[in-house]
């Protein structure tokens, strides 16, 4: 198969298998072209995104940027902040306003879950889902499975601890729902007030203690702590949390194996993570920084391969 | 269907060494050149010429690449099945360097535009010159003409060509379908 099964990208839920593989394949050739002395391809150019950013991001909207431009696309960028969205208007007349000045593709982050099934019924661009509050970011599990695939040659059989924040984490859902298409074993450790209620029905076992976690994992996915998306304590203090679930050297260093750490960012430092662990060889975390890029190209260009050109 | 031999495997390889033979005469000791093939097919007739000129003329060292020109076609979008892409393998800067592209057939010219294009991405050549082993008249939509090719046909519009290589189809032929 040569193209997706998915009309927009809204969820790794809504994919198959053979749509991961494809994308996977089309992301190799646009790596490729992102190591070019000129790093652009010519295929979008009558294609026109508009990224609407209705929460806080660094990497992923300069990746979606990047990668659009990449392709040839026309690109303009909105963010809430500076927008009449702060004047009382609604998703759908913002999405409809910028569509009548011919946008094809919308790249969607908001803080609302569902946020992007929603425009999906109600406009007609394309709509990729950039992050939909604590519910999913597709593109992020995305370039995470591709970052283990080219790190251990694949995905399947690999074992992977997701670590952390994992009920506020939209990364972590997404993740779950990458890592099992693939068939790869999942466990996901942190505060058991971080963990949700029936996270187990979606195949992952809870391991509560992080050094044996780690034991077990060829990969292991750290996650920040979402303070801006916790109304109450749900651990008694960050020093507890760092020593009980932040991966240091010392740590790893017991380990019997060599286990590949990651991280989606933003890291805080010294919390999840210390910093000679980040920074350390076992760390992809630049290296999934720079497939966000070809594999956010991959996406975009199998989506716009489905727009007809009038 | 018919189908009509056009070459069989014995032309097919004193064609070859006569492409490189050409190729030879024009670029001896390949100092400065390097030799594209334009994926898919034109791999097949680019691998050929490469072991023909290292082998059998003692040329050791050519600069051999492989380009895919999927993302620079100007009918993206356009066409009913999606086309998938190929691998790009081009470790050189191709700056001031002869280029020569390898496909094996010559049709409508909007391959070899794609690639002209494409090559941009690694630098800008000096001379590009095409090879290609069948050359269809009166077929072209672009002013795009080879510098070397195999053989020359006269082919209706809904007649195709059809390469066979060893490596692949089992023989090397190039058959004439009426579809």
């Amino acid at each position: 198969m040569n193209q997706l099964s998915v009309q927009h990208l809204l969820g790794i839920k809504h994919l198959n298998k053979n749509d991961i593989e494809l994308i996977f394949k089309t992301a190799d050739h646009f790596k490729e072209v992102i190591n070019r002395p000129i790093k652009k391809v010519p295929s979008l150019r009558d294609i026109t995104i508009a990224n609407l950013f209705f929460e806080n991001s660094t990497r992923t909207k300069l990746s979606f940027e990047l990668a659009e431009k990449r392709l040839s696309a026309d690109v303009i960028n909105f963010s809430s902040s500076q927008s009449s969205v702060k004047k009382g208007e609604t998703l759908i007349d913002t999405a409809n306003n910028i569509l009548s000045m011919k946008v094809d593709i919308i790249v969607m982050r908001h803080p609302n879950v569902g946020a992007c099934d929603f425009l999906a019924k109600h406009v007609t661009a394309k709509i990729v889902n950039a992050g939909d509050g604590t519910h999913e970011h597709p593109t992020q599990a995305l370039l995470d499975s591709y970052s283990i695939r080219e790190k251990l040659g694949s995905v399947a059989g690999k074992k992977v601890v997701i670590v952390g924040d994992v009920m506020h984490s939209r990364v972590a859902l997404s993740n779950i729902y990458a890592l099992k298409l693939q068939g790869a074993e999942i466990k996901v450790c942190g505060p058991k007030t971080l963990i949700p209620k029936y996270i187990t029905s979606l195949g992952v076992e809870v391991c509560p203690n992080l050094n044996e976690a780690l034991h077990w994992c060829d990969v292991a996915n750290v996650l920040r702590v979402q303070n801006e998306r916790m109304d109450v304590n749900y651990f008694p203090s960050t020093r507890e949390y760092s020593q009980l679930f932040g991966i240091t050297k010392k740590i790893l260093d017991s380990l019997k194996k060599e286990i590949v750490i990651m991280h989606p960012g933003p890291i805080n430092r010294g919390v999840e993570i210390t910093s000679d662990v980040a920074d350390s060889s076992q760390s992809i975390i630049l290296n999934q920084v720079e497939n966000g890029v070809a594999i956010r190209m991959a996406v975009i260009y199998l989506l716009a391969q489905q727009i007809e050109r009038n | 269907m018919s189908k009509k031999s056009l070459l069989n495997s014995k032309e097919i390889h004193i064609i070859l060494h006569r492409l490189a033979c050409q190729l030879i005469e024009k670029h001896n000791s390949f100092e400065n050149t390097v030799l594209i093939g334009i994926q898919p097919r034109g791999v097949h007739l680019a691998n050929r010429l490469v072991s023909i000129l290292q082998d059998e003329y003692n040329i050791p060292t050519i600069k051999y690449g492989l380009l895919d020109i999927t993302f620079f076609r100007d009918d993206f979008r356009i066409r009913q099945e999606p086309i998938e892409a190929n691998k790009t393998h081009i470790d050189f800067i191709v700056e001031n360097k002869n280029v020569v592209f390898i496909d094996d057939v010559l049709f409508s010219g909007r391959s070899i535009r794609a690639a002209l294009t494409a090559i941009q991405s690694f630098g800008r050549p000096e001379e590009i010159e095409l090879l290609v082993l069948i050359d269809r008249r009166f077929s072209r939509h672009l002013p795009i003409q080879p510098n070397y090719r195999g053989r020359q046909v006269d082919v209706i519009n809904k007649e195709k060509v059809i390469v066979q290589w060893k490596e692949n189809e089992g023989k090397d032929a190039v058959y004439i379908i009426n579809k």
